[in-house]
């Protein structure tokens, strides 16, 4: 079999199309950059909708943290400090057994109990926390005299948030925000790990390369392939959240705007 | 108490019973490996660290590259990726050095199709060793697994950490005709710490952290034996029947881990503010005035 049709026949298998059985012996590399690539598409899909979605309660969550009213303060502490305290794979396990334990309560919670929306939601919440954090830090380092300034221009409530405070703190937390991107999509490879089944085998990255390290006994093809695409996944975000980073600071003189320092990888 | 008709039991006496079957004792003894692997882990991926960070100095190039590359290759991939890999690639590698030692006429190739075949003399551990020798093992080999990880993080942090001494500290000692040697040990080494600890504790948090991916690595930890222990149960089978109870497990799980974050915390802000004490930084300025 020519590697087209490998790929023909398993490029999407991770969402449901083509060949149902996988390879069962006899693997070759082309199977395998196959297989983990289709799987790398879940790992897309669940990074960039956690991450476009905790963006916006990240910054509820600093907002909140940064807020006068205690009870507010409060709310957005604890909220942080349960998503950032624990680790990211209890969590995935108990939203997944809790999810079971609702679905008894009503029928609604069924499509919960499923990786593509609970573990979306586990991810959701833990982004947030992880950026609210981060954004909560840049709000508190927005330089004193922009505030001023904007004060002086008689810019108050909505109208200074949206143009002097929010773009400010975008721009400071940016380099911080990368990495926290480059760390979401890794953590997302924990998804079928945590209890969240892999129905019909249709799995992410990691799954399917520990499926072939399983299955041939040996690690030194399957994991290397995934490095691989994490790697260059790791480029492309790095390169996309380069360009916000250019227009965020294209305001500053070149010798003031932040770079990114690309730091990666530790385990949440 | 009376634990052994539990069916007569109830309420607060039966969950105490139930909290202290055998199983449950196995529970609270992974609890317990959790905080051994820590403690070992700890120590020997700083000692990692210390390592790669000193190589990365080197001013021996293939030393300083082997340094860089330890700190840089365990980045840019899943940290879960690199302990798949690891505790495989280990056992195999351990497997096939005792092989080319002990047995040295073998002539069959190691790697046949998809099996990999040592003789038997050279198997990790022996077939013949009992149960806990396995466990042992495998224990031996999460710990070398964790510690090879962090301790490229580790060597990162410290690496950073030499850097930030002031460069006039080593230069003092260089004028008071230190050798390298000693600038590093009596000079760069001392002092290095307090910019180190920051990262540290991160790192320490990140440990904490990453201990349930233990059960990943087929250690029978807190994570094997909750999901085991709170699967429902029938009558048939155990004399403490109940329902799915897997998600209070877990709970119970998380509020563990968000008490040893707050305990390490609160530990590690006296030890910084410890280490802080009469060195040249911000803190240790502010610290000084507020004793006055």
């Amino acid at each position: 079999m020519s590697c087209w049709e490998t790929i023909a026949d398993y490029g999407l298998r991770s969402i449901g199309y083509g060949e149902r059985l996988l390879p069962r012996e006899g693997f070759t590399l082309c199977q395998q950059f196959t297989l983990i690539g289709s799987g790398l598409l879940w790992n897309i899909y669940f990074g960039v909708l956690a991450l476009a979605s905790g963006f916006m309660l990240a910054t509820a969550v600093a907002m909140g943290k940064a807020s006068r009213n205690p009870v507010v303060r409060k709310i957005s502490d604890w909220f942080i400090f349960i998503f950032r305290g624990s680790p990211l794979f209890i969590q995935f396990f108990f939203a997944y057994f809790l999810f079971l334990s609702l679905k008894q309560v009503s029928p609604f919670f069924d499509m919960f109990t499923s990786a593509w929306l609970g573990a979306l939601i586990v991810l959701f919440l833990n982004t947030a926390a992880y950026s609210g954090e981060i954004f909560y830090g840049a709000l508190q380092s927005i330089p004193k005299g922009d505030i001023e300034a904007a004060d002086a221009y008689g810019l108050t409530g909505w109208s200074r948030f949206k143009r002097i405070t929010w773009p400010t703190m975008l721009r400071l937390a940016w380099p911080a925000y990368t990495n926290e991107a480059i760390f979401l999509f890794h953590s997302t490879t924990l998804v079928f790990f945590s209890g969240f089944p892999a129905w019909q085998q249709r799995g992410d990255a990691l799954y399917y390369a520990n499926y072939f390290a399983d299955k041939t006994f040996n690690p030194f093809v399957p994991y290397p392939i995934l490095a691989g695409y994490f790697i260059l996944l790791t480029l492309v975000i790095i390169g996309l959240f380069g360009i916000m980073n250019r227009r965020l600071n294209r305001h500053l003189p070149e010798n003031r705007r932040s770079k990114i320092k690309p730091r990666m990888n530790l385990i949440r | 108490m009376d634990c052994t008709d539990p069916s007569i039991l109830s309420g607060f006496n039966w969950m105490l019973c139930y909290l202290t079957t055998g199983k449950h004792m196995a529970l609270y003894v992974s609890v317990g490996t959790v905080l051994l692997l820590l403690s070992i882990t700890a120590p020997v991926a700083l000692a990692f660290g210390f390592g790669g960070a000193s190589a990365a100095r080197s001013r021996f190039l293939p030393l300083s590259w082997l340094g860089k590359g330890y700190i840089a290759i365990v980045r840019g991939v899943p940290d879960i990726a690199f302990f798949l890999f690891f505790v495989i690639a280990l056992d195999q590698a351990f497997e096939w050095l005792r092989h080319q030692v002990k047995c040295p006429d073998w002539d069959e190739p190691i790697r046949q199709g998809n099996d990999f075949v040592v003789c038997a003399a050279a198997k990790l551990p022996l077939g013949t060793s009992p149960q806990w020798m396995h466990e042992t093992y495998g224990f031996f080999l999460a710990v070398l697994t964790f510690s090879i990880v962090f301790g490229a993080f580790a060597a990162n942090v410290l690496y950073g950490a030499m850097k930030a001494v002031p460069r006039a500290q080593i230069e003092t000692a260089e004028a008071y005709g230190m050798s390298r040697r000693q600038t590093f040990w009596r000079i760069l080494v001392p002092q290095m710490w307090v910019y180190a600890l920051p990262g540290l504790s991160n790192l320490w948090m990140v440990l904490i952290k990453a201990t349930p991916l233990l059960f990943l690595l087929g250690i029978e930890d807190i994570v094997y034996w909750a999901r085991e222990l709170g699967g429902a149960k029938t009558a048939r089978f155990t004399d403490y029947p109940h329902g799915d109870w897997r998600m209070w497990y877990f709970l119970a799980l998380l509020i563990f881990y968000l008490s040893f974050t707050k305990v390490s915390e609160v530990v590690l802000d006296r030890i910084m503010a410890r280490l802080t004490k009469g060195q040249a930084t911000a803190a240790g300025e502010a610290q000084r005035k507020a004793a006055v």
